[in-house]
């Protein structure tokens, strides 16, 4: 996989946060076009392309949402599109208290930031739960069928649960974690 | 000349670092102990001469009071933008645009036409005349600044301006990233800061993480119009009015008067800074009018436009994914970051005190010339790590706006994207290229058509042609495509929805090459001009000379009248003219001289001074 690759990596569920920004570093300091501003056309366009894949890769493989859509697509494997219908259910509701606030409703507010804090919450519970699942995966090759299905409900649910983090902490001016 | 010139010696030629502003320009140079500013502050002014030369810097801002109909200024807020873009700045400054097409606009000054790039190629040429002469070597390549937020029209805009004045553009970037990299190679910093760049005619907030030597841009934000020109418009507002009730006379419609009282405007605003109450006075067609601002007054009229640096600035620390008590520290860049409200604002909003260690107007020429020295490899542990300001998406079904390249994307960035065709048979797919954070195509601002072309007849959706988008390190962004079943790379014809096309930047070079002789005439002018210092300051001493006094009264007549002509042509573009006037103080005073060296020669003989 093209993007485990720019940063010599095995293509893997479960990364090192910490040595996956050290590597982006290392090599964007050898591959960054600045470096190459006296070198010939073909070395600038070499380092141009080799500088974009990585901070693609970079870019996609911090994120854990990112990263498991990453590859599963490229291992060929389909998700389920849709989160949970019990999920659905619940956002539609908070989805539905978030609009009024943006509609001018200012008596919502105290339920928003309470509901933001509690996605908040169960986002991290999500992504402990994620990161073991990735660990799981990696591990164990028999569990993986079983595995992608729970991990296709957990991307979704995280995907979410995302938006509304995006669009509630946009609505209480909070600065989005990630 | 440093002393350290020698140890650049073995390079070609130096990379200069340009800091392109709204209001004022700069041009800078890495040496080895550190960025330094080449010659002064050039005002980004521009104007056509009655004898049809074109002047830029402190020459052309003069003629903003004389000729303002030949003068133009801010260019920058035009870089990049179409036509129609324009109608709420032309209410406010005075460009006076020439009949142009949909996608550049052309602006008339006296009986030129210029494009703005074009104009801003002139500012550029000026500084690299500066560069050129404080450094002694030819300048053919450059990194300019652009504000963060600039698009991809604007930054092109400036590329091709760079291209026209005959420079090579290394790279263009962000002043709030520059003016990173000018303080954190000061400091040798780690951690978070915020860079708060509020210049003349554009604000920038960008968040970047420090880490061993390479400045990461976490996320950037801006409003591409707005800046310290939209406060004097505030300031001038009240005048016009004051003036109208006072004098029963519009002054807004009368060109040079408000230039003169603009001038007016901006040295109170500027003194308002450091002192609690200042005066707008101005005098105009024998009439005079005054008016105090006190600093209350003036703080409550710029609140809103604060307000609106602020909103970005949140966004960009959400954006960022920082909280605001892990920014380490904000750095202030540009000349309305000197106003304390602004100061105050940002302290609350940041809650750090901000650094204010160097010159707010310098700092982004600095950077921009720490750049120029990591290009040219003179710096090596450095790494400058920055993002693209916009998402970048096309056009699909109903005018929706698929993202490709998401907003704060590091770049070099890319993504790609296959298409095919709806229709048996069809030879073209046309593809609309759009950058801007909303849905819908019409809320974005439109980048360039991109016309796949030539493709194979053959049932519909059988065609693959895979397109990639690539946004280079300057933020521009590049597009190719292959035909995915022959793998042969596929035609595109690219038509940019503002901004000139390659064969127009051509001919504007042309052109140029042509303005060498300009540049010739104007080293002429120059070389004159210090001529005449030099001859006017020897007879200044002269005159209290005892051989002065030796001259008859006809002949000092003849120096005074000589001298007085001198300085009449002294500020004429016409070199041959001052050379003459030159010529004939030098006749004039050839018994000046014969004396003065008789005395000398005299004194010299005797051992003793002689009174006349």
């Amino acid at each position: 996989m093209r993007f485990y690759e720019a940063l010599d990596l095995e293509p893997k569920l479960a990364l090192d946060l910490d040595d996956l920004k050290r590597r982006f570093y290392e090599r964007s300091r050898q591959w960054h076009p600045d470096r190459f501003s006296r070198a010939s056309p073909e070395e600038q366009e070499k380092a141009l392309e080799m500088t974009a894949v990585l901070n693609d890769a970079f870019r996609t493989l911090r994120d854990p949402f990112a990263r498991a859509s990453y590859f599963f697509k490229e291992s060929g494997i389909d998700l389920p599109k849709e989160a949970p219908p019990d999920v659905l259910k619940e956002f539609f509701e908070l989805n539905m208290e978030l609009e009024e606030l943006r509609g001018g409703d200012e008596s919502v507010r105290p339920q928003v930031a309470t509901a933001y804090e509690r996605i908040l919450e169960m986002r991290q519970t999500t992504d402990t739960a994620l990161a073991g699942l990735f660990e799981l995966y990696d591990r164990n090759e028999e569990m993986r069928p079983t595995l992608i299905a729970t991990a296709g409900d957990l991307l979704n649910v995280r995907r979410y649960l995302s938006n509304y983090l995006r669009v509630a902490g946009k609505e209480l001016n909070v600065p989005l974690p990630n | 000349m440093s002393p350290f010139q020698i140890d650049f010696g073995n390079r070609e030629s130096k990379i200069v670092g340009i800091d392109l502003g709204t209001t004022n320009s700069l041009v800078a140079v890495m040496e080895l102990t550190g960025p330094r500013i080449l010659s002064g502050i050039v005002p980004s002014v521009v104007s056509v001469t009655p004898s049809g030369e074109v002047i830029a810097g402190a020459e052309a801002r003069e003629m903003l009071l004389t000729h303002p109909e030949r003068t133009i200024y801010s260019v920058k807020r035009l870089m990049g933008r179409g036509p129609a873009d324009v109608e709420e700045e032309l209410e406010l400054f005075p460009f006076r645009l020439a009949p142009s097409s949909d996608s550049i606009l052309k602006l008339q000054l006296g009986e030129r036409v210029m494009t703005p790039p074009e104009v801003s190629a002139h500012v550029l040429n000026k500084l690299k005349l500066d560069a050129e002469a404080a450094l002694g070597v030819p300048i053919t390549q450059a990194v300019i600044t652009v504000p963060a937020y600039f698009n991809d029209g604007q930054r092109q805009a400036t590329k091709d301006a760079g291209r026209i004045a005959g420079l090579e553009v290394l790279r263009l970037v962000n002043e709030p990233t520059a003016a990173a990299l000018a303080y954190g190679l000061d400091k040798r910093k780690q951690g978070i800061i915020a860079v708060y760049d509020f210049g003349g005619g554009t604000f920038d907030i960008s968040i970047l993480r420090l880490h061993e030597g390479i400045f990461e841009v976490l996320a950037t934000n801006g409003d591409t119009h707005l800046g310290g020109d939209d406060i004097d418009n505030l300031l001038l507002r009240i005048a016009f009015e004051d003036i109208q009730s006072e004098w029963g006379e519009d002054i807004s419609t009368q060109t040079t008067g408000v230039q003169i009282l603009r001038r007016a405007v901006i040295e109170a605003k500027e003194k308002l800074s450091f002192v609690p109450s200042s005066m707008i006075d101005f005098e105009f067609g024998g009439r005079h009018y005054q008016r105090e601002i006190t600093v209350d007054v003036f703080d409550k009229l710029i609140e809103p436009i604060i307000e609106r640096t602020l909103g970005p600035c949140r966004a960009c620390i959400a954006d960022a994914g920082v909280r605001v008590e892990d920014i380490d520290e904000v750095v202030l860049v540009g000349g309305s970051t000197r106003i304390p409200l602004v100061r105050s604002g940002v302290e609350k909003l940041f809650r750090a005190r901000p650094h204010t260690e160097l010159n707010p107007d310098e700092v982004v020429a600095l950077g921009a010339a720490v750049q120029a020295g990591i290009l040219s490899g003179d710096i090596e542990d450095q790494l400058l790590l920055d993002v693209t300001p916009l998402s970048l998406g096309i056009e699909t079904m109903g005018g929706l706006v698929s993202k490709l390249i998401h907003r704060n994307s590091t770049i070099p960035a890319s993504a790609t994207e296959q298409f095919t065709t709806a229709v048996d048979g069809q030879r073209n797919v046309l593809i609309h290229v759009v950058q801007g954070e909303r849905e819908m195509v019409k809320d974005c601002r439109s980048l360039a058509r991109f016309d796949l072309k030539d493709i194979a007849p053959m049932l519909a959706g059988l065609a693959r042609i895979e397109v990639r988008f690539l946004i280079d390190a300057n933020g521009i962004l590049n597009v190719t495509a292959r035909d995915v079943r022959t793998g042969k790379e596929q035609s595109i014809d690219v038509k940019p929805s503002y901004g000139l096309s390659d064969d127009q930047v051509e001919a504007m070079i042309l052109e140029s090459f042509d303005k060498a002789q300009d540049d010739l005439k104007e080293r002429q002018v120059r070389e004159a001009r210090v001529e005449a210092d030099a001859m006017l300051a020897a007879i200044e001493k002269a005159r209290r000379d005892d051989a002065f006094f030796a001259l008859s009264e006809s002949e000092r007549a003849a120096v005074d009248k000589a001298v007085n002509e001198l300085l009449v042509v002294y500020h004429s573009q016409d070199y041959l003219l001052i050379r003459a006037k030159i010529d004939q103080l030098n006749e004039a005073t050839l018994s000046l001289a014969e004396n003065m060296m008789n005395t000398a020669v005299r004194g010299a003989l005797k051992g003793t001074k002689i009174d006349a």
